[in-house]
């Protein structure tokens, strides 16, 4: 065969020619730019307006970014400058503003000397948090968790150290009650009983016990006005008790929307669904006006602390909804084995079901943060000094009269940064959660 | 010998109402009822105790007063001299109109946005992402108040229009005056109109409808309705003899023949705006206000739009398209026939929350001086009369009613296009 092959066929190639290098045109930048950029006429003429758009933006932002005045005391200063290095006054930024004052945008009108305590909360908050966010935090920074609670408000309005001590004992007097008196009175007979002490204790105890331990043994910090909260602090401060306490509530609203008890259920649906159906406004007025009259009458808490209120509330009904449908989104088949290994309600949803269902709702309890923290700004129309309520207080200086837009690039870059920061580590979470192999 | 014993008859113990499962949801529930009801009456008693205290006690008498305050942009007539529920009418509409206008230009501009950023071309899809990061991470407060700046401070002042070389002049052959009080439209008008109705007498609810608009709007339904029988009848004649009827023709000019015989029968024209004195006169006067909040909640909106339509259409997968090329569909029909009634189905629902969410910041309106129902009756109202329990009461019952309308109609929406297992 081989032999009369070889008679026709002059010449047979027995090995195999080497790979050749793709054609220029199809790899490398220029490849890249024929499949991206230049595929076709139409591709072409997108591309070119494209960069037309982004030249004329850039054009009207970039100079003004850069070509601007850092030095100067007013308004009228740094037109004088810009008109004297650039001839116009216009299209220039006068970041001296920035320069000036961005430690009141940051911090309101907290002293300057007492800066170190919000910052102290601050890093200790990252502390905190990071068993929470990061899986190589070593466990022992739990104990910060369990502790932030009671150190951060103490750190930011100050005062005796031993109320925040108190309180906290009331949670150990909840925590070691129901677990010590389940043997003499049964476990709901221990529930019911740690949580009647740990009320009377909150109620009636701490008060007078506080007051007389700080008279004895006045350690303490310079207590602060809540008027003088302000700026990106406030926001940080709303933003992270709403979050931090909607959370618990929300997880319950949950579990009683999805219960089989019909009057739990309507409560549940009910305060849901309205506080989901009106504005936040509408709440912040609440908060600004009338919860002072729904409390017994003489009380008069703070303002700070009646927006924060309003704001769980607001916080939770979405995180109630949120978790519902990671609740929703699990397989029948993880409750009916629950069911089926004889763990009780509690014991499933604790070892089974919230492990997962909070997974699943991850990116949405993520998405409620960032709507949370952006919706903190609004109290500035209930006149709190927010960053966007102090533009109008830095306006309302004569020197800074009519500047607008440094400060809301300024506030807007930092809620960005912010914001963009934290749905970047969403989705990173949900990439280390995964554990489906799709 | 009966082989049957009667069970022993249980007797009921106390303890059974917290250790036998029969009992137990009845007690929780019971005991729930209770909680719930004391903490009601408590906060309800120290309200009263409260109010009582303050000499305010619950009425609405005040929302028949006089409101005595002006609104500057309003969809029906008023003055200072109507009631309180009239002034709450007037901001009604106002919250209703921009969040209509927000929703329309919102869908619009988050459709566009969010097939773009599918685009193919790199850099179109880059600065379509650009957009959304870029909206939906910064506080839609401040877009409002940026635009509000940026209107104010940007724009012409009216004065700049006049003059024999104006330093300004007005856009779209000399209709729209875009200046620094506000935008200003042609306004249609009728030299032969037909005149309005008046709706409830003279009650505060009460406004008129023009009966020009209403039957413009008749006559374009028929159209269309005309068109789209016809259009039925063509496809009933291709199904039955294999050839398809010449239509477009016959179509557009049952579509554009009897509106505009309509309009010319009217004396339709339009109103110009002009410069007379220190401001322009005539036209539509949309203010500063309206238009920043339109501006601002649209693009806030249309980013989180862009987002949900970039999902649902990703949501179809590549092999439902696929599959639709190889029965030979054309690009097309994969589209209207395939692609999106599925992907609409994803769609849907969130973007109809996203309308909802739309309407509710537009009560941020406030913010910028625009009179909707949070500046009259959450706003000026409230202060004025002092009845913060009343007015905030008020507030949150109008807007749950419009939400409530909407989760309604969204839940007709997803009923209709459910999935059918089987």
């Amino acid at each position: 065969m081989s032999s009369t092959h070889g008679d026709t066929v002059r010449y047979v190639r027995d090995t195999m020619l080497p790979e050749q290098e793709p054609p220029v045109t199809s790899t490398g930048i220029i490849g890249w730019g024929r499949e991206n950029l230049f595929r076709g006429p139409f591709n072409t003429v997108v591309t070119i307006v494209s960069l037309l758009f982004i030249y004329y933006v850039l054009a009207g932002v970039l100079p003004w970014v850069f070509q601007s005045v850092w030095f100067a005391d007013s308004l009228g200063e740094c037109r004088e400058i810009a008109t004297a290095t650039w001839g116009e006054s216009h299209g220039h930024a006068c970041w001296a503003v920035i320069r000036e004052r961005w430690l009141q945008l940051l911090f309101g009108f907290y002293p300057s000397e007492l800066y170190w305590r919000p910052i102290l909360a601050f890093v200790l908050l990252l502390v905190a948090l990071a068993p929470v966010l990061f899986p190589w935090a070593p466990n022992k920074l739990l104990w910060v968790s369990a502790a932030y609670p009671f150190l951060m408000p103490w750190l930011m309005w100050g005062g005796t150290i031993w109320s925040p001590l108190l309180v906290a004992v009331g949670f150990a007097i909840l925590i070691l009650g129901t677990r010590y008196l389940s043997e003499m009175v049964g476990s709901l007979g221990a529930v019911i009983l740690a949580t009647l002490a740990a009320v009377v204790w909150w109620l009636f105890l701490v008060g007078p016990i506080s007051s007389a331990l700080s008279g004895a043994l006045p350690i303490g910090l310079e207590a602060m006005e809540s008027r003088d909260f302000g700026g990106f602090m406030l926001s940080i401060l709303i933003g992270v008790v709403a979050i931090g306490c909607s959370l618990p509530i929300g997880i319950v609203l949950a579990l009683g929307r999805q219960s089989d008890l019909l009057i739990v259920k309507s409560i549940c649906v009910g305060f849901i669904e309205f506080i989901r159906g009106v504005p936040l406004i509408t709440l912040l007025f609440v908060a600004s006006t009338l919860l002072n009259i729904f409390m017994p009458p003489g009380t008069d808490f703070d303002i700070i602390l009646r927006v924060m209120i309003m704001v769980t509330l607001f916080a939770s009904a979405y995180m109630a909804e949120v978790i519902r449908g990671g609740l929703a989104a699990l397989p029948k088949g993880q409750y009916e084995g629950a069911d089926s290994l004889g763990l009780d309600y509690w014991q499933a949803q604790r070892l089974i079901i919230m492990p997962q269902a909070l997974k699943i709702s991850i990116p949405g309890i993520v998405s409620t943060f960032i709507g949370v923290f952006k919706d903190t700004t609004l109290v500035s129309i209930i006149g709190l000094l927010d960053p966007i309520g102090l533009t109008n207080a830095i306006r309302a200086d004569a020197a800074w009269n009519g500047i607008y837009w440094e400060l809301f690039a300024f506030i807007a870059l930092l809620f960005f940064i912010f914001c963009f920061g934290m749905s970047r580590y969403s989705m990173y979470l949900e990439r280390r959660l995964k554990t489906d192999h799709s | 010998m009966t082989a049957l014993t009667e069970p022993p008859k249980e007797s009921f113990r106390l303890s059974m109402l917290i250790y036998d499962t029969r009992y137990r949801s009845m007690t929780i529930q019971v005991v729930a009822l209770i909680g719930f009801m004391l903490v009601a009456a408590w906060l309800i008693n120290n309200t009263i105790v409260n109010l009582n205290a303050l000499g305010k006690p619950v009425e609405f008498g005040f929302f028949t007063e006089p409101a005595s305050y002006d609104i500057n942009q309003k969809l029906i007539e008023y003055d200072n001299q109507d009631s309180h529920m009239r002034a709450s009418f007037v901001g009604l509409l106002n919250t209703l109109l921009v969040a209509v206008l927000g929703c329309a230009t919102a869908t619009i501009v988050g459709v566009l946005v969010g097939v773009l950023r599918l685009s193919s071309n790199w850099l179109v899809s880059r600065i379509m992402a650009v957009y959304v990061e870029m909206f939906r991470n910064v506080p839609v407060l401040l877009w409002i108040v940026l635009a509000m700046a940026i209107l104010i401070e940007s724009l012409p002042r009216p004065s700049a229009f006049r003059g024999d070389e104006p330093d300004a002049t007005m856009k779209v052959f000399d209709s729209v005056a875009l200046t620094n009080r506000g935008v200003y439209i042609p306004e249609p008008l009728f030299t032969r109109s037909l005149g309005n109705i008046h709706l409830f007498g003279d009650s505060a609810l009460r406004f008129d409808i023009s009966i020009d608009l209403i039957v413009f709007l008749l006559i374009l339904g028929g159209s269309i309705y005309a068109a789209r029988r016809i259009t039925a009848w063509a496809n009933a004649t291709q199904e039955r003899t294999g050839e398809r009827p010449r239509i477009w023709h016959i179509n557009l000019a049952v579509l554009f023949l009897p509106t505009i015989a309509l309009l010319a029968a009217l004396g339709f024209h339009l109103g110009y705006p002009s410069l007379q004195g220190f401001n322009f006169q005539g036209g539509i006067h949309m203010r500063n206000s309206l238009i920043a909040l339109w501006l601002a909640l649209s693009l806030y909106t249309a980013a989180f739009i862009a987002e949900i339509v970039r999902g649902g259409i990703l949501a179809i997968s590549g092999g439902q398209t696929e599959a639709a090329a190889a029965l030979g569909l054309r690009p097309r029909r994969i589209t209207s026939l395939v692609v999106l009634p599925q992907a609409l189905r994803v769609i849907i629902p969130p973007l109809i929350s996203h309308y909802l969410n739309l309407t509710k910041n537009s009560s941020l309106a406030i913010a910028v001086g625009y009179m909707d129902i949070t500046g009259t009756l959450g706003g000026i109202t409230m202060n004025q009369t002092g009845r913060e329990l009343e007015c905030v009461l008020l507030l949150m019952l109008v807007y749950l009613t419009i939400s409530l309308i909407i989760s309604a109609v969204m839940n007709v929406y997803n009923n209709r296009v459910k999935l059918v297992e089987r």
